[in-house]
């Protein structure tokens, strides 16, 4: 199975091993991941605004590019994997935005929604399948009490993301069960974590990322796993209570036994 | 050549305003075969019919052509108008200038074009009717009420006091339905139980009542007067007739540990069960995904207990199939079950429940012998909140559009049994509305708030955590403009009203029509609220739409005296609008058979004379009794054979060829 | 140059796709949104002031510099009016008039620390600067 990845610019650089888990884990679950050229920044946030064009086109392209290398567009951050999947909902079925995208790009690169966005959470779990990585685990994490963090952008809205149950998602439970370890349920495990806001109202985004950790502090969980820089970054700086906090692709890469080779 | 009368009404200025009716009557004055037409205010009205039966006298008319609202409304009226002044009903057309014209256009001149088109099409096609005498067919003498609860029940007692005989088909073990799990009732707070056993016991006891529970409809076949209907009962593996309800072998069941369904899951119950003290019928089902001896062929303790020699592992699945002459749904109603609003906890924790999770925890029959304690640590909850329209008056996938009607009165029944019985109970209720249409019933949540000191918060509850063993409950308080958080030892959602599952598939097998929400249709949302569209179909209870159990009982005994009327009447009058077979064009193909919903089409080997030829042909003959009329017969069969009478297909063309003129 | 605030329903209405009139008042955007007491104007307020036209409070407000974007509303929202959108028209259309960026290219460095990633300089750009 070939995805045409999109890194996205985080994963580049602050967050670099959360793509290189990523890479190296996919490659021993049989899974290539071939990064798009020239990919652009998708933006960080999706504008609800259904006159905001310009700031979407960088994920038209990416999307364009996607559908033109023959492959489903595979996302890991989870900011991206929102604003790419969204911007992709919004040339599908919105004729007046896809009709004034179209406008902006490459006579080549017309654009109407042929691709697929793929997290590579949903990879995991509808390609390779958990009970497949659980059988690939050479290094079970037995015993780690481990918080699904989801945040809020992999999840909603709903409809679009069409990710999981947003009010009770399963996916990253069912992930920590499969590498060996024990999910721990939280309230605030589909809470924002401040997001954006610490550039604008650090208190708030300390208030948001202390109340995430100290909910799954309450719940006994050890270690909080996520998907996203910045989540990541607010829960371990941001919060007032402290917890590790590690990319999933890294435990995953660890149960898998390539944690050191990457 | 008929003598053709057209009488054009103005509906008042129902069809006046937005249609010159003088000039519709004025422009099929030249239609052939039309001899008379006039415009009158009120068609429908006593003047309106003498006219028409004097017009028909004094012209010698053969049939009339009435232009006026759509023959749903006063086809029949007419046609009983037409038939007194000597004319066959079936000569008589009605052109819909109201519903598909003057309703539906603005502009007048547009409007009176269109009614004159549709009253010359009227007229070509009444230019090739004939006569036709309705059939007779017989009226079985028996009800089906499909479901136990209250509605069935009730609707059951009204139709058997009429003396007609009545079988309830009820899929669980006992009759009694979803009061049998409530506590007290609204506005007056009396035993739910203490009013609905006595219906059960007489139910039961009732020479003309048979209750088959336990049992499914398996299929539908037939019409009104004339349904018939195969009923699955599932094994109980006991046998009734011998079982006496002693419970020992429920005593000695190894197998402790399914949920138990009749107390929403917070207790067990055994693999051999009865559902309740007072089931009817008092005897147990044994559940094989439970049973060990279904499970390992082991144990078998239950049939060695049994001093009566009930149990019967053995025992089949049966098939009975009877005749009935009206059926009754009274299928009710499920709570939804909130697993898909998680911002509640509902999923993961034990102190959050549903509203009938609550009232088995209020019951003296139920898991804490009605001592309110919370499940998660069976402590006495001294802070409950409560949150109403869970999944009722939504747009999101998970909702449901409309308002379940009955959790606010519950909710108020339940704040107000709180602070009665543990007045040290703090109580609080959110709510978007509070909605109490209904005798006593505002009075009753006003009295909640005013002498009970329930709290009713106007806001909607947005997260629940739970922290050190008590739950935090993050609301919107909309009068204050403030969102509070509360602190909470459990939290009850009032969770929508849904129709029963089977509501479907069941729907299907009667060829009854059901809304988008699953709930069946009525034939008429103000006056046949009772009836479904189908002839001899008639509804009962919740399955039509979210009720009480005041509005439940009145409607299943509205829903008898239809049933009664019905199967009062000795012979009905069947369509004489059904379809027939060209016995010399018909091959015998078996297309029309394979299409007809009704199963109205068998096949004979004939022996027929075609010009002189005599031989013996396989050909289609309607059962005028069982046809519908549909016509799906008439449009599938290949060689013309077909046709329906009083819509032949050369009078469908010269309407049409009306129309195109 | 002072801020226009001469905007009325419709454009709101139109540069969000939301239909304020769906709305059933219960609340519940108001009652799950998390930054909703760093907010002057709450989520809930945001539809019904919207209804009315009673806009130019919103556009002054801090709300819609506060306002997370966590979509806790839209997602929540029983009769799908998605206040979220709302907040965002209204922020979209102060930022779009000259001179009303919130947030300066000249402000980013001293908030800088060596863990943030920049991602969140991006999305900050995003949502406080044309």
């Amino acid at each position: 199975m070939k995805y045409s990845y999109y890194p996205g610019c985080t994963l580049k650089t602050k967050a670099k091993e959360l793509s290189d888990y990523a890479v190296a884990a996919a490659k021993v679950l049989g899974v290539e991941l071939e990064e798009i050229k020239d990919w652009q920044c998708c933006g960080g946030v999706y504008s609800t605004s259904k006159d905001e064009i310009a700031s979407k086109l960088s994920s038209v392209r990416a999307l364009a590019q996607a559908r033109d290398e023959g492959h489903d567009l595979m996302t890991l951050c989870s900011a991206c994997h929102n604003v790419i999947k969204r911007v992709n909902e919004d040339m599908r079925g919105d004729e007046n935005f896809r009709t004034k995208a179209n406008n902006y790009m490459a006579p080549d690169m017309e654009y109407h929604g042929e691709a697929n966005v793929v997290h590579y959470l949903e990879m995991l779990r509808d390609v390779v399948g958990f009970d497949e990585i659980k059988k690939k685990v050479v290094n079970p994490l037995t015993g780690r009490k481990i918080g699904a963090y989801y945040g809020c952008l992999l999840l909603r809205p709903g409809k679009v993301m069409e990710f999981d149950d947003p009010e009770n998602p399963q996916i990253l439970e069912d992930f920590i069960r499969a590498i060996g370890a024990t999910p721990v349920l939280f309230e605030q495990r589909n809470e924002c974590c401040g997001g954006y806001m610490t550039l604008n109202d650090k208190e708030l985004a300390q208030k948001r990322s202390t109340a995430v950790v100290d909910s799954a502090v309450r719940n006994e969980a050890d270690c909080l796993i996520t998907a996203c820089p910045l989540c990541r970054y607010n829960l371990e700086v941001n919060s007032e209570t402290k917890l590790p906090v590690i990319y999933f692709t890294e435990l995953l890469a660890e149960a898998l036994g390539i944690k050191e080779v990457k | 050549m008929q003598k053709i009368g057209v009488f054009v009404c103005w509906c008042g200025s129902n069809i006046a305003a937005t249609v010159d009716v003088a000039a519709v009557a004025e422009a099929v004055k030249g239609e052939p075969g039309v001899v008379f037409a006039t415009d009158y205010q009120y068609m429908c009205s006593e003047g309106g019919q003498s006219l028409i039966k004097e017009t028909i006298k004094e012209q010698g008319l053969t049939g009339v052509v009435i232009c006026s609202c759509s023959p749903r409304m006063h086809e029949a009226t007419f046609r009983k108008t037409v038939e007194a002044a000597g004319i066959n009903p079936y000569m008589l057309e009605i052109a819909n200038i109201r519903e598909q014209c003057s309703w539906i256009h603005k502009n007048k001149e547009e409007g009176t074009e269109k009614a004159i088109i549709l009253a010359k099409a009227a007229v070509a096609k009444l230019n090739l009717n004939t006569p036709l005498i309705a059939g007779e067919s017989r009226v079985v003498k028996r009800a089906l009420v499909i479901g136990g609860g209250i509605a069935g029940i009730q609707t059951a007692l009204d139709i058997a006091e009429a003396g007609y005989e009545v079988d309830i088909v009820e899929k669980q073990p006992t009759i009694g339905g979803k009061m049998t799990q409530i506590d007290k009732t609204f506005p007056t707070l009396d035993c739910a139980a203490c009013i609905l056993t006595p219906k059960m016991v007489d139910a039961a006891q009732s020479e003309k009542i048979n209750i088959y529970s336990y049992s499914e409809v398996e299929k539908v076949s037939g019409f009104v007067g004339n349904f018939s209907v195969t009923i699955k009962k599932k094994p109980r593996y006991v046998n009734s007739d011998l079982c006496t309800g002693c419970g020992a072998c429920m005593e000695k069941c190894p197998s402790k540990k399914t949920p138990n369904e009749f107390n929403m899951g917070l207790d067990n119950r055994t693999a051999i069960y009865i559902p309740f003290a007072q089931a009817i019928p008092k005897v147990p089902v044994i559940d094989t995904a439970a049973c060990l001896h279904f499970k390992t062929g082991k144990c078998g303790i239950c049939q060695k207990t049994c001093s009566a020699n009930a149990i019967d592992f053995d025992q089949k699945e049966e098939l009975i199939t009877k005749e009935y002459g009206a059926i009754v749904v009274a299928t009710g109603f499920n709570p939804l079950k909130p697993t898909k609003f998680d911002e509640y906890q509902y999923n993961q924790c034990a102190d959050v429940v549903t509203s009938l999770e609550f009232e088995r925890l209020m019951n003296a029959a139920g898991p804490t012998k009605g001592v309110l304690l919370r499940p998660s640590d069976q402590s006495h909850p001294k802070k409950i909140v409560f949150v109403q329209c869970v999944g009722s008056r939504g747009q999101s996938c998970r909702d449901h559009s409309y308002c379940s009607k009955i959790c606010c009165m519950y909710t108020a029944k339940h704040a107000m049994l709180v602070r009665d019985k543990y007045p040290d109970t703090d109580v609080t209720v959110f709510y978007i509305d509070v909605r109490t249409p209904g005798k006593n019933f505002d009075e009753f949540y006003r009295r909640a708030v005013e002498e009970y000191g329930v709290h009713y918060i106007k806001g909607m509850v947005g997260k629940v955590e739970q922290v050190d063993g008590s739950l935090k409950v993050q609301a919107s308080d909309l009068l204050s403009n403030d969102q509070m958080v509360l602190d909470a030892d459990m939290v009850v959602l009032a969770t929508a009203v849904e129709p029963d599952p089977t509501a479907k598939s069941l729907a299907t097998m009667l060829t009854a029509s059901i809304d988008t929400n699953n709930f069946f249709t009525e034939a008429h949302p103000k006056l046949r609220p009772v009836e479904s569209p189908t002839a001899g179909v008639y509804l009962s209870g919740v399955c039509q739409g979210p009720k009480d159990i005041p509005e439940t009982v009145a409607q299943g005994s509205a829903c008898a005296a239809k049933v009664i009327g019905l199967l009062a009447k000795d012979k009905l009058l069947s369509n004489p609008c059904v379809a027939h077979s060209d016995e010399l064009l018909c091959n015998g193909c078996s297309t029309c058979a394979n299409v007809c919903a009704y199963g109205a089409i068998d096949y004979v080997d004939k022996e027929v004379n075609d010009h002189g030829k005599r031989e013996v042909r396989h050909i289609a003959v309607v059962n005028e009794a069982v046809c519908q009329g549909c016509g799906a017969c008439t449009v599938t069969c290949p060689s013309g054979a077909m046709d329906l009478k009083g819509f032949a297909n050369r009078q469908i063309m010269a309407e049409v060829d009306a129309i195109c003129k | 140059m002072s801020l226009n605030t001469k905007i009325d329903t419709e454009t709101i209405e139109r540069i969000s796709g939301v239909n304020t009139r769906k709305c059933m008042k219960c609340g519940k955007c108001s009652a799950t949104c998390p930054a909703f007491h760093e907010m002057d104007f709450h989520p809930h307020q945001f539809v019904a002031m919207v209804e009315k036209g009673d806009i130019e409070p919103l556009m002054k407000s801090k709300s819609i510099w506060n306002c997370l974007t966590c979509f806790a509303c839209v997602q929540r929202c029983p009769r799908d009016v998605e206040p979220a959108k709302l907040v965002e028209a209204i922020r979209q259309a102060v930022i779009r008039q000259a001179g009303e960026n919130h947030l300066k290219a000249e402000q980013i460095p001293e908030m800088l620390d060596s863990e943030l990633p920049q991602q969140a300089i991006v999305s900050a750009f995003r949502k406080y600067k044309k």
